[in-house]
């Protein structure tokens, strides 16, 4: 059981060097997607494995799995939520902003720059995502 | 008055000026210098008990783990030092009240001259060193904000840039030294350390860390070679000037070295260096001042030079040669802060500093001619004023001091000293005030109002007092502080007239030689111009421009812009670390057994695996590849349930869910393929550096579970307390909401933070470029026919009041079985974002009442004021409490007050994941994405009311309608 798991983090964490590594963003963030289950299942395990014994106080169980890993990493796979939904946001704006969405930026924008008098601060959202009160 | 108080006064008072700035100048100048002289008052309620011997102490504990103590104590030596800066700072806050131009700000000014004030009674009356380090490198930094006080002036910039520099790595070195020394003495402690006298002298780390010390020391004191810097800070204004290089700044590596004087004086090491050095400095300053014609840097270079006369009689360690030191420090503190300030006052009257332009001020401006002459012959050593009998006792020093067997070498340098200082004193006079009065000044010169020579007249007159009756004026501190030095009770007899002596041979000398070079001025200034010198700042600037060319060099090569490269480089470091660390070590045979292996974990193994293995062949298809994590991500979240981590499990697997459609959501507007552009040398290497990396972190991670636990783990405590103290059966829940609850509550606000930063980089993007991209967006993959089909129309209706159910109810459960405020948030938000899916996200959102930002808001608050709860049981934050409750109908509860907490996160996950989202369908908004009229594509109420035989094309882009619904209309799309 143990090298499966063991076995299964080394895969995910030499994908997930492997995706980052790239020059597109989008298998960059399926890169830190893949490093963060990497990352939450080695921390799981380091309060070892331990089958059928969940940290919930019962009568008939003697031995229990070790509760402070699995808090922290509940935890860090909610965080892992924000910052991949954040990263999503960046890249989304960069590629939006400047037609292309390589990574790495000494490397010539192949796409032209949109007109800036096309776009004005005027053009703000009309729609803001808090509520229907926010509407003008 | 407490010390520390008196310490914290001048901080206290930097939070006033700037206020007060709206209210006059006067009033803004009052609450300034009432806050000076409060702390002056608390000092002066001191002076019985120091002058009588006595140490005042005052111990706070701040750190003890490092022997960081906030410990004060108060002895003569403190005593003159807190007394000079307190009082001539109430003399420059006058002083500076009239100088600075209503141009100025001025709440500013005394906001930064109060920080530094306060920065200096701190390191004056610190007993730990560590305290003390602190100070000082507070005294760098206010000094650095007032020297470059005037921005708009390069000089400016320039001198604080560089004061900075120097006395900040001075600092750094003094650290150092100081660590050695509390090291050795195993104390941190100023009181303690200097009782250790012999273990430090003995100690191999004691010319080190004397070394150390006097770099800082001199660095701030501009001892050679660290002078240079002092000249150029004569940018700042002279009410700056005045105070940090007659009483403050500068005084600070005297006071160290005066401070620190038992354990080092007397050693050879410390003679040769501090007088050689102190000595060299006066000299070579006298002369530089010499030829200055700038009236502030013939001023500071003269201040360069007492600062070496102070240096010198300190390194001579005779308990003589401390009372004169003790005695000079405030003879040159009174006159140099008068002398700047008339320098000031002339600058301020003529508009000009230039001795050449000057001259014949004398009739012009009378009493500043008074001044400056009372002032000026105290610095040149002239009876009968108080720098006489200062320069005297330290001639009389070096007259009867060897130096290297020597007899008289260092009496004669002295008296070249004496003799340059005499000089450019007499230059001071002479070039400014006396001769012809000129009629080309840049602007007519006149005695300025009273408020403005105030300060420089009480100085004078404080300068011949001093003078004409030492014991009376100055006795009583010069015997407390030279005590306090000393360590030893001194009896100092201080007078004008000391009888014929060697020292009043080598005045008259030096009085006579430095006349004769002023009347020889002119022909000495050419042959000085002539003679080539190096010129400290550009060896400085260039030193400087070597360093940031080197620092930038590192930073580009590291970091020249690609991500890719960047991340190259820390993966590598990571693993070659991680490599260093195997192949330095040892590695024994694990002692755990393996778990038994069965046919389930084996067969979702598989499919991970051949899913991770598809993720990284297939990258290239997007979408594909976005299924292929998702598989990934379910397979990690069978691996919790199996491995006793239910409410992991539940957390992933819903993460999982809200994290693709987030993916998906992006998707559509990035490019569908990554195109195949790295060369194979490329990804061999990001093939090997990848392997090598999942080999070492699959290889700790597998020796981690074959091994038992170094130490006993805290959980057995959190497992065992987990009922009786918080009431939870859920030991992973207990752990989130209360034993870690300071963790949990920071990771919500980071969540919330995020959520409302992607929601800010939303609408800044809608407003730049890529609004016009987007509202000329193509779709370019083909709209399904039914985009809000009928049947997922009506079974997310359905499920939605038992997905709502059902998160109420994870929700409640959690403190005693799997579940809790993260996963509960997370189904909620998926029982919303079904709703969303089903009928289009405008729709479903103008049908919703509440605000994400607020829910966020409300969120960090509710777990807030839980935590703040258990104040009023007089507990500390977050301490939670639980009851047993009888509810009529439904039996015994327990309620914890950890639930109010946990109602925090959730309400926090479900407002950060929907705003996450939201922002994203915002941006498909604008690029065309509109407001459905009906729930679902195919309204059959639609159908029957108009039987018009058009066929009309449903929820086409551009029929933005009022919705049927009792929601408000959508805002009309701006073309």
């Amino acid at each position: 059981m143990e090298l499966l798991v063991a076995s299964a983090v080394g895969m995910m964490t030499a994908a997930g060097i492997y995706l980052f590594l790239r020059l597109r963003t989008f298998p960059v963030i399926l890169g830190l997607a893949l490093l963060s289950y990497a990352v939450n299942l080695f921390l799981f395990a380091t309060g070892r494995l331990i089958v059928g014994a969940p940290a919930i106080l019962s009568l008939h169980l003697k031995e229990y799995t070790d509760p402070l890993p699995q808090a922290l990493v509940l935890t860090a796979i909610v965080i892992s939520f924000g910052m991949t939904a954040l990263v999503v946001i960046l890249s989304l704006g960069a590629y939006l902003e400047t037609g292309n969405d390589r990574i790495d930026m000494h490397e010539p924008l192949d796409a032209p720059q949109v007109d800036a008098t096309t776009a004005t601060p005027s053009d703000g959202p009309e729609h803001h995502p808090a509520g229907p009160e926010e509407q003008s | 008055m407490p010390l520390a108080l008196i310490a914290a006064l001048p901080f206290l008072g930097a939070l006033f000026p700037a206020l007060m700035a709206r209210a006059g100048r006067n009033t803004c100048a009052g609450v300034t210098g009432a806050f000076t002289a409060l702390a002056l008052l608390g000092l002066l309620l001191h002076a019985p008990a120091v002058l009588a011997g006595h140490e005042i102490v005052q111990r706070i504990t701040w750190v003890p783990q490092i022997g960081l103590n906030a410990n004060f104590f108060l002895d003569g030596l403190g005593f003159l030092f807190a007394l000079l800066i307190l009082g001539i700072g109430l003399l420059i806050i006058l002083y500076a009240r009239f100088y600075l131009d209503p141009k100025d700000s001025m709440g500013e000014f005394y906001t930064y001259l109060l920080l530094f004030q306060g920065a200096m009674v701190g390191i004056v009356l610190s007993d730990n060193v560590l305290l003390l380090l602190v100070f000082w490198e507070l005294t760098s930094l206010s000094s650095f904000l007032l020297i470059g006080f005037w921005k708009h002036l390069a000089e400016g910039r320039q001198g604080a840039r560089m004061a900075l520099a120097v006395t900040g790595m001075g600092g750094l070195a003094m650290i150092a030294g100081m660590l050695i020394l509390g090291h050795i003495a195993g104390s941190y402690d100023i009181s303690e350390i200097l009782k250790h006298r012999t273990e430090i002298q003995a100690s191999p780390l004691f010319l080190p860390a004397m070394l150390l010390i006097l770099t800082g020391a001199f660095a701030k004191s501009a001892q050679f070679p660290f002078h240079f810097w002092l000249p150029h800070a004569m940018a700042a204004p002279t009410p700056v000037s005045a105070y940090l290089h007659s009483a403050t700044m500068v005084k600070a590596g005297l006071f160290l070295m005066a401070r620190l004087w038992p354990i080092f004086a007397g050693r050879p090491e410390w003679f040769y260096i501090v007088s050689t050095v102190g000595l060299l400095t006066m000299v070579m300053a006298a002369k530089i001042a010499l030829f200055k014609d700038d009236l502030k840097a013939l001023l500071a270079y003269s201040t360069v030079s007492h600062l070496g006369l102070i240096t010198f009689l300190l390194g001579l360690g005779t308990k003589a040669a401390a009372v004169a030191a003790v005695f000079h420090i405030i003879n040159h503190a009174i006159f140099k802060a008068a002398l700047f300030m008339t320098a000031g006052i002339v600058d301020h009257e003529t508009h000009t500093r230039d001795a050449k332009r000057l001259g014949g001020l004398m009739t012009l401006m009378p009493i500043t001619f008074t001044i400056a002459t009372i002032a000026g012959l105290a610095m040149a050593g002239i009876p009968p004023f108080n720098g006489f009998i200062s320069k005297e006792m330290m001639l009389e020093a070096a007259a009867h001091t060897y130096w290297l067997g020597n007899p008289w070498i260092l009496g004669v340098v002295a008296t070249l000293g004496a003799l340059f200082s005499v000089a450019y004193s007499l230059r001071y006079i002479a070039h400014v005030f006396l001769g012809p009065a000129r009629d080309d000044y840049p602007a007519k010169p006149h005695d300025p109002g009273f408020g403005l020579w105030a300060s420089p007249g009480i100085l004078a007159a404080l300068v011949i007092a001093i003078g004409l009756f030492p014991m009376a004026m100055a006795g009583w501190i010069v015997t407390a502080a030279a005590s306090a030095v000393t360590g030893t009770a001194v009896h100092p007899e201080l007078a004008l007239w000391h009888g014929i002596s060697p020292a009043l041979w080598m005045s008259v000398i030096a009085v006579s030689g430095g006349a004769l070079l002023v009347a020889l001025h002119a022909p000495l200034e050419r042959l000085w111009l002539a003679t080539p010198k190096p010129e400290a700042k550009r060896i400085f600037d260039a030193l400087m421009r070597a360093a940031t060319g080197a620092a930038r060099g590192v930073t580009e090569g590291l970091h020249n812009g690609a991500i890719s490269r960047y991340l190259t480089i820390f993966s590598v470091t990571c693993i070659l670390a991680g490599a260093y660390a195997y192949f330095s070590g040892t590695v024994s045979a694990g002692t755990r057994a393996l778990t038994p292996l069965e046919p389930v974990p084996l067969i979702a193994w598989f499919a991970l695996v051949a899913a991770t293995a598809a993720v990284v062949m297939y990258h290239h298809n997007r979408l594909l590849s976005l299924v292929l994590v998702g598989i990934i991500g379910l397979m990690v979240s069978i691996a919790f349930v199996y491995l006793s981590a239910p409410d992991l499990a539940l957390t992933q697997i819903s993460v999982e869910v809200v994290t693709v459609m987030l993916l998906l959501l992006a998707l559509n507007f990035l490019p569908k393929t990554t195109p195949k552009e790295s060369s194979s040398p490329r990804k061999w290497r990001d093939g090997i550096i990848a392997i090598a990396g999942g080999l070492g972190v699959g290889g700790l991670i597998y020796a981690l579970m074959m091994r038992n636990f170094a130490f006993q783990t805290i959980s057995a405590y959190q497992m065992a307390h987990a009922k009786p103290d918080a009431g939870g059966e859920n030991v992973v829940n207990v752990i989130i909401v209360d034993f870690r609850g300071y963790d949990t509550f920071g990771e919500i606000t980071v969540l919330g933070i995020a959520a409302i930063a992607i929601y800010a980089l939303t609408d800044a993007l809608l407003r730049g470029p890529a609004n016009a991209r987007l509202r000329g967006w193509v779709p370019d993959l083909k709209r399904a026919g039914d985009r809000h089909p009928l049947m997922l129309v009506v079974a997310t209706r359905v499920m939605m009041p038992i997905a709502v159910l059902v998160g109420i109810f994870i929700y409640l459960r959690g403190h005693n079985d799997p579940g809790g405020g993260f996963v509960a948030g997370l189904v909620i938000a998926i029982a919303l974002l079904m709703q969303y899916m089903a009928s289009g996200f405008a729709w479903a959102h103008l049908r919703q009442r509440f605000n994400y930002q607020a829910l966020i808001g409300l969120g960090v608050l509710a777990a807030a004021f839980t935590g703040i709860g258990a104040f009023f049981n007089g507990r500390p934050f977050l301490t939670s409490d639980f009851g047993h409750f009888y509810i009529p109908y439904l039996g015994h509860f327990e309620l914890a007050t950890a639930m109010g907490f946990d109602l925090g996160v959730f309400l926090t996950v479900v407002g950060a994941v929907m705003l996450a989202l939201a922002s994203l369908s915002l941006i498909a908004r604008r690029a065309g994405e509109t407001v459905n009229r009906a729930p679902m594509s195919i309204d059959p109420r639609e159908d029957a009311a108009e039987a018009s035989p058009e066929a009309r094309p449903e929820n086409a882009p551009g029929t933005d309608v009022a919705p049927d619904g009792d929601g408000p209309p959508p805002a009309p799309e701006v073309r």
